[in-house]
């Protein structure tokens, strides 16, 4: 590599990690117990634990399970219904002022899937957790904090590249692995540097682009719905959207019927963001540690609880679901969000020291450039 | 030819890169395998995702000048 070559390379690493380091650090530290954040729920008692019964218990009436939600807030409508694929015994009921409102305007209650009895109706406090969340996913900014973090994400993912092209010129003359410990102090940091950067590029690269592809859910659910479902609902247009939609029990036998051995992931009520006027929109998963988190959606009229459609999910929604596990950590048990966890606190140590060296530098060719002026004084006065 | 001294000969890419390339396919083996299936996938997954970091501590505590 040419000098010009690597002094352009050094432009690109330093202005584009100049730029994202602080809201990078951020986002390692919040989502430090992100990642840990069902564990958390469990120890303060943020997640309900339903008694325990009989494997084989009936399931309650959806429909009594949401007349009683109802009832507890009048006036105001079901969004979704949603299941935890990771504790079947509770039933999740979303319900907001509008069909439309924002997730965190919307009041979640927890129900016993068996008894329909509320178990926890979490809420009125916003806790440690929610402000962690808000922090790491859009800075209390909406969808414009989003796609600003998402931005800062592409310069990290720049600044990783341009880091793992410089490494080469760097590491010409030393093995893999040296630490120069009886160096300066910047020497032995660069060397930290670029061990901890290089072995753990990997994750970070994967990590950094998942978390950016996240950053764009709401706009690729958007294109969904002007792409697919709006194709889907055809034949209903310049019908009044439903006023009361009828029987969802009614609907989930269409909805099993239409995708055999799947488990409902949630139901998107007729009016939300993802479902037509017309429809419930039951999102069907699978059971493989992947394809529980990829959806199938069933198109089910909600009046007559008569099958609409059923496609696969286009590529650009399918991409985002895998994306999330792949940023989140949370698809292999407890190990795997420790290794994440350490992982995370290494990314830390590399933005911390990337920092350090930038500053360090400066401070010495600040030096070099008094030095060189002093020199400069001497001259002049062996002139005179 | 420029003159250079003669304090050691440069790596070539493939030396440079070597370990870290090998680390990184590992890392996105461990990374797909938790995805496949539990159990032995997700060990698979533990094991290859916490290599980088004990290679990092053995170069940091370990390793000889």
């Amino acid at each position: 590599m040419s000098p010009g070559t690597i002094r352009k390379w050094s432009w690109v690493h330093k202005w584009s990690s100049l730029v994202c380091t602080a809201f990078l650090l951020l986002l390692c530290i919040t989502g430090l117990p992100l990642i840990f954040h069902e564990e958390i729920e469990h120890l303060l008692g943020d997640k309900p634990e339903p008694p325990v019964m009989a494997a084989d218990t009936p399931r309650a009436s959806l429909d009594r399970i949401i007349a009683a939600g109802l009832a507890r807030r009048p006036g105001q409508v079901v969004q979704f219904v949603v299941w935890d694929k990771d504790e079947p015994d509770v039933v999740i009921v979303n319900i907001a002022r509008t069909l439309v409102e924002p997730f965190d305007k919307s009041q979640v209650m927890i129900f016993d899937a068996r008894t329909a009895e509320l178990l926890m109706e979490p809420g009125g406090h916003v806790g440690f957790m929610d402000i962690m969340l808000s922090l790491h996913v859009d800075l209390f900014a909406g969808l414009p904090g989003k796609l600003f973090l998402g931005l800062m994400g592409l310069l990290f993912v720049v600044a990783i590249i341009s880091g793992v092209v410089l490494y080469a010129p760097f590491m010409r003359k030393l093995p893999f692995g040296t630490v120069r410990k009886d160096k300066a102090t910047r020497t032995r940091w660069l060397d930290l540097h670029n061990l901890l950067g290089v072995v753990t590029v990997g994750w970070v690269l994967v990590v950094g682009a998942t978390g950016v592809i996240n950053t764009w859910a709401d706009l690729l659910i958007q294109l969904w719905r002007f792409d697919q479902l709006a194709d889907m609902v055809t034949p209903y247009a310049g019908q009044p959207p439903v006023g009361k939609p009828g029987s969802l029990d009614k609907a989930m036998v269409t909805a099993h019927a239409a995708a055999p051995g799947m488990r409902p992931s949630f139901v998107a009520f007729p009016g939300t963001l993802f479902s037509s006027g017309h429809h419930y929109m039951v999102a069907m998963r699978g059971e493989a540690p992947l394809t529980k988190r990829l959806i199938q959606p069933v198109l089910v009229d909600a009046q007559t609880a008569g099958l609409t459609d059923l496609r696969k999910m286009p590529w650009y929604i399918t991409s985002l679901l895998v994306s999330q596990p792949l940023h989140f950590g949370d698809y292999g048990g407890l190990p795997l969000k420790i290794v994440w966890a350490l992982l995370d606190i290494i990314s830390i140590v590399v933005l911390g020291s990337g920092l350090y060296l930038w500053i360090a530098r400066r401070g010495v060719s600040m030096d070099v450039r008094l030095a060189a002026l002093a020199q400069d004084d001497q001259a002049v006065r062996a002139g005179r | 030819m420029t003159m250079r001294p003669p304090s050691g000969s440069t790596l070539s890419l493939q030396r440079i890169f070597g370990v870290p390339l090998l680390l990184a396919t590992v890392t996105v083996i461990g990374l797909v395998s938790a995805l496949l299936d539990d159990g032995f996938w997700d060990a698979l997954s533990w094991a290859t995702l916490a290599l980088p970091m004990l290679v990092a501590a053995w170069a940091i505590w370990f390793r000889r000048e």
